[in-house]
């Protein structure tokens, strides 16, 4: 080890600041500022070079195609008759898992960054701080994007494959399909960079993931027990039921419209990063 | 602490940041407020103002910070500079502040009061943070699912810093063979080693290093060493903390000496070994009597503590020996005693946690956090 230190045959020892710092010249090129799009590198790095990503990726796609299709192999078989059987909600069954899949990564790659003690370095390799913030937003946003329109294409086109052996599918073409299925790739996206943002907030994975979980899933169903005025004027707004709102075909009782729900997801994940941007810059590390 | 301007900050000085440019180490100065330009330190002369002493640089800068974690002060109005060319050891018993201290420079905390300034700027600020500074504080601060390698890299992207240097930076380090393990395998020697390298990474004007030596073996203790004295000698400023007096002893030049949050002393390693030093000189010789005779005078003391040993006080070892000369008496040993700077630091330590509970605005809920220390310090330097 330290024979690589002072062994005059290694290339990068060619005088003192190489013996010791590898040489003040042409060792950083363009200049070594910190910039919003190198940030945006290295926050990708970090993505993808810890196993967490590749395991929860794959545990969303089979997650969201496994119930799609689970649920579409089920068809007719459960209480249900041919006038309110619907065959795109029948596929879209797993998005919500998916959410809770992407929803777990997110807050894994703000908080985790806490736990483990990783912040501290970032934050000393780039001591504004934001830049950190908004590159894993992007980062991890478009990761998801990327990863869940093929899967929600892919889960429609594999459940409608087996629903049209029934006689129960719907075609692409049908009106409101292609928003309800990119919508739910957007609602799974969004809810992604909500729970980043929350991770982010929180700083711890534990904490984090529990209380993703009880937002998305267990608070809406909680407000229910709440006056019904006030309960079906409350839930449609929380992030879950807003996102979901997209993938609805014909509009339903006390949910919002389509676009507006996705809207209000937008507005949630929005919310978070802000807050947690505010608290970022504020709080020690 | 003179060199403070009445108001703790620096305006009334010429700062002038060593740039390494050659191999030779020839220094390039900068002023404050002009543009680079070629020249030798002996060129410039301080600019008139209260402060009249010249000063190369100030590198890093802390004014009157303070610093408190709940109920606990950590930091109290600390203020101390730290130059360039040299290696600065940051001492104190454990609990003392110096994390602290390092975080607060190195902008992961706020400080209550008080800033700290990075070559005249905040951390904050610093638009090439990792070619300003490269810090090791807490070995842990790696993602323990990521490789050492990735580490590295995902550091270096912030800042356009190439692979190639990830890879020079892994070899200078020793890291080769365990690069693409994941960080969280890694002993607490392996993990300082990554700590090190990050540090290295952006090669930095600036080393703020937290006990660099833990959990290294001792080829890893003597190499980091070598290292920190050629990264001074280059022009650079390296800032290192530590509780081991003994390790200090060894490399640094300055000592800036903290306990309790509070600076105890800011001094050349030199000057703290003639403070210390006990004016002790051991003297063998066959004819002790007879030379013991020869040496007493005012203000001198000799005491025979064996047959054929004597010890001196309050004479040089030159001077006893050319006085034995001069007499004729035959020496077979002539020690000057050099002084415990451990002890030294223990004693300066321990006043200050005695002290300090009588200080006004002193919590109680501080004392006693650092005198244990002082024992274990002991042992520490001892392993």
């Amino acid at each position: 080890m330290s024979a690589t230190a002072t062994d005059p045959q290694t290339p990068s020892s060619d005088g003192p600041e190489g013996a010791a710092g590898g040489g003040l010249e042409g060792a950083i090129d363009g200049g070594g500022r910190v910039t919003q799009w190198r940030v945006i590198r290295s926050e990708w790095t970090k993505l993808r070079s810890v196993r967490s990503t590749g395991y929860s990726m794959l545990v969303a796609v089979v997650l969201t195609l496994g119930f799609g299709v689970l649920a579409s192999i089920t068809g007719l078989s459960h209480h249900t008759n041919a006038s309110s059987f619907d065959p795109l909600a029948r596929s879209l069954a797993g998005v919500s898992l998916g959410v809770l899949t992407f929803g777990v990564l997110g807050i894994l790659a703000a908080a985790g960054e806490y736990s483990t003690g990783m912040i501290r370095s970032s934050m000393m390799a780039v001591p504004k701080r934001l830049p950190v913030l908004w590159g894993k937003a992007l980062t991890f946003g478009a990761l998801v994007l990327v990863i869940s329109v093929p899967l929600v294409l892919a889960t429609f086109f594999i459940s409608q494959a087996i629903l049209s052996g029934k006689g129960l599918s719907i075609s692409f073409s049908a009106a409101g399909v292609p928003r309800a299925v990119f919508g739910a790739a957007l609602y799974m996206t969004l809810s992604g960079v909500f729970a980043l943002g929350f991770g982010a907030i929180v700083r711890n994975t534990a904490a984090g993931i529990t209380s993703f979980v009880a937002l998305m899933f267990v608070v809406p169903q909680l407000l229910t027990l709440l006056p019904a005025k006030i309960a079906n004027t409350i839930i449609p707004y929380m992030p879950s039921n807003a996102g979901q709102a997209v993938m609805n075909l014909t509009r339903q009782a006390h949910t919002l419209a389509p676009w507006t729900g996705l809207v209000v997801c937008a507005l949630w994940a929005v919310v978070s990063l802000a807050v947690a941007a505010i608290l970022m810059v504020r709080r020690d590390v | 602490m003179h060199l403070h301007a009445p108001n703790g900050r620096a305006w009334g000085y010429v700062r002038y940041p060593l740039k390494l440019v050659t191999a030779t180490q020839k220094v390039v100065a900068q002023t404050r407020w002009g543009g680079p330009f070629g020249a030798t330190v002996s060129d410039f002369r301080p600019l008139p103002g209260p402060c009249h002493e010249p000063i190369l640089a100030v590198m890093i800068e802390v004014n009157s910070l303070t610093k408190r974690y709940g109920e606990k002060l950590a930091v109290r109005d600390l203020s101390f500079r730290v130059q360039p060319g040299m290696v600065t050891g940051f001492l104190g018993p454990n609990g003392a502040g110096k994390s602290t201290t390092m975080r607060l420079i190195l902008g992961l905390d706020a400080p209550d009061t008080g800033s700290t300034l990075i070559d005249s700027k905040p951390y904050r600020e610093q638009h090439k943070p990792m070619h300003k500074v490269g810090a090791l504080l807490d070995a842990r601060s790696v993602h323990p699912g990521r490789t050492a390698y990735n580490h590295l890299l995902v550091l270096a992207r912030t800042q356009g810093i190439p692979r190639s240097r990830v890879d020079t930076v892994i070899k200078l380090i020793g890291l080769e063979a365990v690069a693409n393990k994941r960080a969280g395998q890694f002993s607490l020697g392996m993990s300082q080693r990554l700590g090190i390298a990050s540090a290295l990474l952006g090669d930095p004007e600036i080393l703020i290093l937290d006990e660099p030596i833990n959990g290294l073996d001792p080829e890893g203790i003597h190499w980091i060493r070598d290292l920190l004295k050629e990264l001074a000698a280059e022009g650079r400023t390296v800032f290192l903390s530590s509780h081991l007096m003994s390790e200090m002893a060894i490399t640094a030049e300055h000592l800036i000496i903290i306990g309790r949050g509070r600076l105890i002393r800011d001094v050349s390693l030199q000057d703290f070994v003639d403070e210390f030093s006990p004016d002790l000189v051991h003297v063998r010789s066959p004819d002790a009597e007879r030379l013991r005779a020869e040496l007493v005078g005012p203000g001198r003391r000799v005491e025979a503590r064996e047959p054929g040993l004597l010890e001196v006080h309050g004479m040089t070892s030159m001077q006893i020996g050319e006085a034995a000369l001069a007499a004729g008496i035959a020496l077979y040993e002539l020690t000057p005693q050099q002084a415990s700077l451990e002890s030294a630091f223990i004693e300066l330590t321990k006043d200050e946690s005695e002290y300090g509970g009588t200080v006004p605005g002193l919590e109680s809920d501080l004392d006693g956090a650092d005198k244990p220390q002082s024992a274990t310090t002991v042992e520490g330097s001892a392993a």
